[in-house]
């Protein structure tokens, strides 16, 4: 049997002394500013970890006292569909380049596909220190068993210590399948990423239940470690003005498989479905004419959020029934609410409340809305909206 | 209240309660509003086996009594009383099958009904004969191996869109009511038609038409009984299924006392919940504990018949009457309790005021169940000594 | 056809307990519903089987109280059910869940198609389809929102991608996981509900078929929680002040620490 073990990131730790108020064990010490455990009195019970509000101690079971060797650098997944990348990539390129840097590692991106010499170009401005190449034709289209096949082998190959790859449809279908391959850990959708240095450990976070729970997951004894990273989470890489980078070309005997693409459709049915939306931009009478659901439409493309209305602005005639919500309309409970210019009487609030974060814009100040509201700005949503769609853009880029 | 259900009966009640949280609640606005029959609902209580509660397994049911009924309209009811309507009325028309069919006739008809793939209704009411149903005039002559029916049907539940039609009519005119017969019809037999559908105060998702019958002929195979039988037929099917009317009465009173609590504790007035006035407490404290007595009396009379008693007219006519005037009183008061929200339609509770009312009219008016009771009751004290 | 839907019981509420000693989920306490998303991975088999004929076995790995889904399962219309229950099991990461049902799969050995639904409403992975079909040796198609038709040993289908679908075909035996576009899942039936009382359902300890021990529950698993944490709560009705200009930056900035962007 493995045992547990206690122990402080000093990096995180700020010596501000709640896990020694909260030890029961007086197992705890601060010196020169660090919790410091005293393992003879500790019992692991936890209280330390609950009380840590910098996420600086851990207790684990199986980490080993050495590092994993024979592993090194970090690896990121680049997906691309047609040719183009995917956003996703620059964004974990971006992280990647920061855990590198922590961890003192190199930092390799992995792109599969066919004909794929404009994307190295376009890739090599990102500080990478190399880049994996696999041309195939075998490749052209993204299908889990080839994918997995040459993805698994080069790790198998070149030993990275990390591994992340985007939380899309196809990171969340591909890197499930290597990584079972490998018979190693693999964590889905993580929202944030850091690393333990000394133990050289990837700290991978990410919600459960709905968001309802954080969870901190580490791989301590397989190789590589694995993520694949929400979208939109992390920061984008820093484009550099000179490309340079290492280039390795790789081809692997991809034997046949058995799913076959046929073809591809655009779906042009509709936008989001409401009752499924993670964001609605919510407009009501203080919208004022049918045209003015535009600026919400504006914001609601840049977050990539549903649009839905208060009674008000269905009877006016300004939006079709099925964007009511309430009392008389649908249901919904997205993690973000943004209701502009909705006063918020009882048969809204009974349609939205459960949102997980509310955000009222009104003129007036006494609104109902407010009083449910998890943020509120008192003011002219025709000058808010923009301007807060405008800041978006720039953060979220297009 | 803890009832003491069967494990089979518990089951039966979450089904129906499923089903109703699940595909009723959620469209029973619509429904109301557009007036337009619940076929999607009746689709789910098929598929959940609950349109062949009643029927006995030999012909693909389950063999259930009038109190396992009243489980699955009550729950229904919660939800909505139209379709809670549609369903009982369904087995209002086949129960004189089932009671007073021969062996060909119950083969014939309800393994079908047990499935769902065939829907019944009952036809008794006429124009001139609403309270007084002896006063019937759709007359049935005899004419070689057929009858044929002349006369019209009115407020038939299920009318037009049901398959099989269990019809009263007279076969011999000068016997009075002991000249009745009861008729199986089907939908799209030659010289039977409907009138158009009625515009209903509340239950506005059931069909409410008439039956009409021009030298409609039906073959001798589908009279129930024999000739003559048909008042009793009728009577006694009323009695079984009264109860039922009764559990969709305590159903809807019950969905209304649900949303007028959950309001009272939701709406804040004079800076604090209105279910913190004991104005609005005490209408609660009413409204609960009549539901309970109605859901009680309608449970034990229900059990009362399924236990195979002979007689219980009385009873039956009791758990109708208690419960419809106490659904009406309740759906009132849950408006009252809301205001001017529950007066509106966005909030389900005036649709449920609407519904209620029918159940104090229907399936004999609560003055012709007073009627019943008070009948049976000097009867009963005529034989004292 | 046979078909496997793998299904997992999951707490109906969001409360959630959490084992301060292995910080894997406390589920005893919480009341089981089938994770909603296998909702569709059952309803969808049971289309099939209506279709072609066959049997659909559900299958799951949990606590001895998962056998109330099993039968929840059977009262829908599923025809056999194994559990796998062990306490060597327990605290199982997606890895060590996705060896443990492919062995007991190779156990029940017939099978043309198994259905997952995409992902559970607890784990929100969306890990255990693809992963076991790899320790299958077989294919997978993951986000399938509709079947187009079934052979004997090919199926086609449409899988949802960001920007619309594409349609794959995937020999047989193969692995699909599903999405809510697919069906809309039925009511139990008071039949299958009677059923489900007294039928019985299979459970499958360590012993009962081919594993390695140290590849299952919490030793099997390679990733290991080391702390749960309450994301930040929100707090009441803040009202955001300043000029415009400074509302709109506070309020991209509290949509940046809840994650939303």
């Amino acid at each position: 049997m493995k045992t547990l073990d206690i122990w402080v990131i000093e990096e995180k730790c700020n010596g501000c002394q709640l896990c020694f108020k909260a030890c029961p064990y007086n197992a705890i010490e601060i010196i020169k500013k660090k919790a410091v455990i005293k393992k003879e009195n500790c019992n692991l019970c936890g209280a330390c970890v609950n009380a840590c509000r910098f996420e600086a101690i851990f207790i684990a079971c199986k980490v080993p006292l050495e590092p994993v060797v024979g592993y090194e650098g970090i690896w990121v997944f680049v997906e691309q569909k047609n040719g183009k990348l995917a956003p996703v990539v620059y964004e974990i390129i971006g992280e990647g380049r920061r855990l590198a840097q922590k961890l003192g590692a190199s930092l390799s991106a992995v792109l599969l596909g066919s004909k794929l010499e404009h994307l190295v170009d376009e890739l090599k401005f990102y500080h990478l220190d190399r880049i994996y190449l696999v041309d195939d034709p075998a490749l052209s289209v993204f299908m889990d068993e080839p994918y997995s096949f040459v993805l698994s082998n080069l790790i198998k190959k070149y030993k990275p210590e990390i591994f992340l790859g985007g939380a899309t449809s196809i990171g969340r279908s591909l890197i499930p399948r290597v990584a079972s391959i490998l018979e190693t850990g693999l964590t889905a959708d993580c929202t944030s990423l850091d690393v333990d240095v000394a133990k050289r450990l990837l700290l991978q976070t990410r919600p459960a239940f709905g968001g309802n729970i954080m969870a901190t997951i580490i791989c301590p004894e397989k190789r590589p470690q694995m993520a694949t990273v929400r979208p939109h989470v992390m920061k984008r890489a820093a484009k550099s003005s000179e490309g340079k980078c290492e280039i390795i070309k790789e081809k692997f005997a991809i034997p046949p498989f058995k799913t076959h693409y046929l073809d591809f459709i655009e779906d042009i049915m509709e936008n989001v479905k409401l009752e499924d939306a993670d964001i609605i931009v919510s407009g009501g009478r203080g919208l004022g004419k049918a045209e003015n659901f535009i600026i919400l439409q504006e914001l609601a493309d840049v977050l990539g959020a549903a649009i839905g209305a208060s009674r008000a602005a269905v009877d006016a005639g300004w939006i079709s029934y099925s964007h009511q919500i309430g009392q008389t309309g649908k249901t919904v409970s997205p993690k973000v609410y943004i209701a502009c210019g909705i006063s918020g009487a009882i048969q809204h609030l009974a349609g939205m409340q459960t949102s997980e974060i509310i955000i009222a814009i009104n003129k007036d100040p006494d609104a109902p809305i407010f009083q449910s509201a998890t943020y509120g700005i008192v003011g002219d949503l025709f000058e808010i909206i923009p301007k807060l769609t405008k800041k978006l853009k720039e953060i979220l880029g297009n | 209240m803890n009832y003491f259900l069967t494990e089979e009966q518990e089951m039966i009640k979450n089904l129906a309660r499923k089903i109703t949280d699940e595909k009723v609640i959620p469209i029973r606005q619509e429904l109301d509003e557009k007036e337009e029959f619940p076929w999607e609902v009746l689709k789910v209580l098929s598929q959940s086996d609950l349109m062949g509660l009643f029927i006995p397994p030999e012909y693909g049911g389950f063999g259930f009594g009038c109190f396992e009924m009243c489980l699955v309209i009550e729950e229904l009811s919660r939800g909505c009383g139209g379709v809670a309507v549609t369903f009982a009325a369904n087995a209002l028309g086949a129960y004189p099958i089932f009671l007073f069919g021969n062996e060909e006739q119950k083969k014939k008809y309800l393994p079908d009904v047990a499935r769902g793939k065939k829907i019944c209704a009952f036809g008794l009411t006429e124009a001139e004969a609403g309270s007084d149903a002896a006063a019937i005039r759709t007359s049935a002559i005899k004419q070689g191996n057929e009858y044929i029916l002349n006369g019209t049907k009115q407020w038939i539940t299920n009318g037009g869109e049901a398959d099989i039609y269990t019809v009263i009519a007279l076969t011999d005119k000068s016997k009075g009511i002991r000249g009745a017969s009861a008729f199986i019809l089907e939908k799209g037999m030659d010289g039977f038609s409907f009138g158009k559908k009625e515009k209903k105060m509340g239950i506005r998702c059931s069909a409410t038409r008439e039956l009409v019958f021009e030298d409609c002929r039906v073959p001798q195979e589908n009279l129930i009984g024999r000739e003559g039988m048909g008042f009793l037929i009728a009577m006694k099917t009323l009695d079984m299924t009264r109860p039922g009317i009764g559990a969709q009465s305590v159903g809807i009173a019950q969905g209304a006392f649900e949303e007028a609590l959950k309001y009272s504790r939701e709406r804040k007035q004079f800076g604090q919940s209105i279910s913190s006035f004991q104005a609005i407490q005490h209408m609660l404290a009413d409204m609960a504990t009549q539901i309970e007595a109605a859901r009680a009396l309608v449970y034990a009379v229900a059990r009362f018949i399924d236990s195979g008693a002979k007689e219980f007219s009385r009873e039956s006519a009791m758990a109708k009457l208690f419960a419809s005037d106490i659904a009406m009183n309740v759906t009132t008061n849950a408006v009252q309790i809301m205001g001017g929200y529950g007066y509106m339609r966005d909030y389900p509770v005036e649709k449920m005021m609407r519904d209620a009312k029918i159940t104090q009219i229907y399936e004999g008016t609560n003055q012709i169940q007073r009627n019943i009771i008070a009948l049976s009751l000097i009867k009963e004290a005529s034989s004292w000594r | 056809m046979e078909i496997i839907v793998c299904i997992k019981q999951v707490p109906e509420s969001t409360e959630v307990k959490i084992n301060p000693q292995t910080k894997t989920l406390v589920r005893e306490s919480v009341k089981g519903i089938i994770n909603p998303f296998d909702m569709y991975a059952i309803e969808e088999a049971l289309r099939l089987k209506e279709k072609l004929g066959g049997k659909v076995t559900a299958l799951s790995m949990g606590p001895p109280q998962a056998e109330e889904s099993l039968r929840e399962a059977i009262s829908l219309g599923v025809d056999e059910a194994i559990l796998l229950s062990d306490k060597s099991f327990a605290g199982a990461d997606t890895l060590a869940t996705a060896y443990t049902l492919a062995q007991a799969i190779k156990r029940i050995s017939q099978f043309d198609l198994i259905i997952c639904g995409k992902q559970t409403m607890d784990g929100d992975t969306a890990q255990v389809g693809p992963s076991l079909a790899e320790k299958l040796g077989i294919p997978h198609v993951a986000y399938v929102r509709k079947i187009n038709e079934v052979k004997t040993d090919s199926i086609i289908l449409e899988q949802m991608v960001e920007e619309g679908y594409r349609r794959i075909k995937m020999s047989l035996p193969g692995l699909i996981t599903v999405v809510k576009e697919i069906n809309e899942p039925r009511l139990p039936s008071l039949r299958g509900k009677m059923r489900a009382k007294s039928v019985e359902i299979l459970i499958w300890g360590v012993n009962d078929f081919n594993i390695e021990k140290e590849k299952v529950g919490l030793e099997g698993s390679p990733t290991q929680v080391i702390k749960i944490f309450a994301p930040q709560r929100r707090k009441k009705g803040e009202i955001l002040q300043g000029d415009i200009d400074s509302q709109v930056e506070q309020l991209v900035n509290k949509l940046k620490e809840s994650r939303v962007i």
